[in-house]
């Protein structure tokens, strides 16, 4: 018998070319993100207790902690909401950590990497399923923004350039957790690996209390880290005042974060 | 003409200064099952990794499906069918979805996604377990369902890690069922195993690795036959007179017995059939010590594993140095692989 081992490759396609190639990496992305998003179909509760606990943020900080807080020239609902998103995508970016993790503790990642699909889309379908459930969230937040007094001072064009420049933000954190998912032995350790990194970030930042009111030492790195120039840029284009240096710096952020951290992501899916 | 569907030369892998694997060569030709066969630790996994794509080998060469798994690891992917250590599938989605989602990443139409999960679904005796949830299933129903995952590409060489490891007997036999028909099927199978009695039944030739290298290759009775003949067990029924049964064995047998001060069993090789064990018992009567057992059997692979390696097959998993498990031995009280 003279058969190349191998002729039986009919049975499942090689991807050739560079079009073909891409086409797959799309529709395999697809694939992994219709997998994720099923998910949180299937545990209805994860789902409503995701959403929840935004929602006790802003009731927390408008109606316990904000009687305290004063900023100057807004009221401090108006000031609130635009942090409170970006905090709450930067806390969503944390299921990617966690869905990786998981994914790679039950041995998918493995059988995904021996499968002949696209290699990038088993990060990308997790980021992008990520993406999704936070446009959700966002939606949520701002119909609990509306109903506790929040009001958009410049116009609904403005307020939704800011809605997606924090999901581009999140979008860009994704991949530095799906980085801290992919060296976490499991799912509970990449949670807890995360807040180290997610804490400083979120409360250092301008989200909640004016960085003016913070000791000076803390100032240098709450004004310029990248969470308080999104917030910033979000709130000016929310609220009104100069947006242009905000919103680049925030946009160069999330390139940044994407150009840096995603190569190191998917360096380590390899090794995974 | 050979007809290698897995061939791999000189691989070598280092994690650090640990050397897993150490110039391991191995053939497998079309439509045979071979077993590798080893304790934990042995490399094993390592090389299906290598044999998978999964991990690039530090020197060597691997070919499977005629592709190289380095330079053609695409090709390579879509020719095989690997089911890991872990049952990989996913709990939330059903069975049929778990099958489903895998025809989606080997790019098959969507009709023919759903022709080959209902039978694959069917093959495995999990057509009306199908439509639940796969967290609702049993160990094996997952086994069975990870086993599938790997069928729906139809790969022409299928490769599988431990794959009843953790599970009870009963089971564990179902499986094996269920591989059976896929070797008859004409499949080309490689599977790993730590258990002796797995590799007795499935596989063709067994090709067994200790310490990242071969140290021994050929069919079950190849490697028996390496022990030199049949086993002659005594098993005395005071302790104290051990020491004198090695001696006395060691006169009847042609190879050095080995002691199990536990059990207060000597074996050792010996010729000459039953009357070798009359021989041996007349001696034994003559010197007035009382048998609780004497007998002669063919070897196991567990024995010959002993021979070889100097420690069981599941000893290293149970980390006693002293010989735990008799041949043959209930699977159920092996020690399960340390994750």
């Amino acid at each position: 018998m003279t058969t190349i081992a191998g002729e039986r490759v009919g049975a499942a396609r090689v991807a050739r070319g560079p079009l073909r190639r891409f086409r797959w990496g799309v529709s395999d992305t697809l694939t992994v993100v219709q997998r994720n998003l099923l998910a949180y179909l299937r545990i209805p509760e994860a789902l409503f207790f995701s959403s929840v606990q935004p929602i006790m943020f802003v009731l927390l900080f408008r109606y316990v902690f904000g009687g305290a807080i004063h900023v100057p020239g807004v009221s401090y609902v108006n000031y609130l909401i635009p942090g409170i998103f970006v905090q709450t995508v930067a806390f969503g970016a944390v299921s990617t950590s966690i869905g990786l993790a998981e994914d790679l503790q039950k041995g998918l990642i493995e059988r995904f990497r021996a499968l002949p699909m696209a290699r990038s889309a088993v990060l990308t379908g997790r980021t992008v399923a990520d993406l999704a459930r936070n446009v959700v969230v966002v939606l949520i937040i701002t119909a609990v923004g509306y109903a506790v007094g929040f009001r958009i001072q410049t116009n609904v064009a403005a307020f939704v350039a800011g809605l997606l420049l924090l999901l581009l933000f999140a979008y860009a954190l994704s991949w530095g957790f799906a980085v801290i998912g992919l060296s976490a032995p499991n799912s509970e350790t990449a949670q807890v690996m995360s807040f180290p990194v997610l804490f400083p970030l979120t409360f250092a930042s301008s989200a909640f209390v004016p960085v003016a009111s913070m000791p000076s030492w803390l100032r240098g790195f709450a004004e310029h880290q990248p969470v308080s120039v999104v917030v910033d840029a979000a709130r000016a284009l929310m609220l009104g005042g100069p947006t242009a240096s905000y919103v680049w710096q925030s946009v160069a952020w999330s390139v940044g974060i994407v150009v840096v951290l995603a190569p190191l992501a998917v360096r380590r899916y390899r090794r995974a | 003409m050979t007809d290698a569907v897995i061939e791999a030369r000189g691989v070598s892998k280092s994690f650090g200064t640990t050397r897993a694997l150490e110039g391991v060569d191995l053939v497998v030709e079309r439509g045979t099952v071979l077993g590798l066969l080893g304790p934990n630790g042995a490399g094993k996994t390592t090389l299906v990794r290598i044999l998978t794509t999964l991990l690039a080998p530090d020197a060597g060469t691997a070919r499977v499906a005629g592709h190289d798994v380095v330079r053609e690891a695409p090709r390579v992917r879509a020719a095989i069918g690997l089911a890991g250590q872990f049952a990989a599938v996913d709990d939330l989605l059903t069975g049929r979805e778990n099958l489903e989602l895998v025809g989606l990443l080997y790019h098959l139409p969507k009709a023919e996604r759903k022709r080959r999960a209902g039978e694959v679904l069917e093959r495995l005796g999990l057509t009306d377990a199908g439509d639940r949830l796969a967290r609702t299933y049993s160990g094996g129903m997952r086994r069975r369902l990870d086993l599938g995952a790997s069928l729906v590409g139809r790969p022409s060489v299928l490769i599988l890690d431990e794959p009843t490891t953790g599970l009870d007997p009963a089971t564990r036999v179902d499986l094996w069922g269920f591989i059976e028909d896929l070797v008859a099927s004409g499949m080309t199978l490689l599977l790993t195993t730590q258990y002796l009695e797995e590799a007795d039944r499935l596989a063709n030739r067994i090709v067994v690795i200790d310490h990242g290298r071969t140290i021994a290759e050929g069919t079950a009775s190849e490697l028996k036959d390496q022990l030199g003949g049949d086993l002659l067990e005594v098993t005395v029924a005071d302790p104290a007179a051990l020491d004198r049964a090695v001696e006395l064995v060691a006169g009847l047998a042609h190879g050095s017995p080995t002691v199990d001060r536990v059990k207060r069993l000597v074996s050792a090789p010996a010729t000459g059939k039953a009357a070798a064990v009359v021989a041996a018992a007349s001696r034994f009567q003559a010197e007035g010590i009382d048998l609780e057992e004497i007998s002669l059997r063919r070897p196991s692979l567990d024995d010959v594993f002993l021979a070889l390696t100097g420690h069981g097959a599941e000893d290293v998993a149970a980390g006693s140095g002293e010989r735990t498990a008799s041949a043959g031995g209930a699977p159920a009280r092996r020690a399960r692989r340390a994750s």
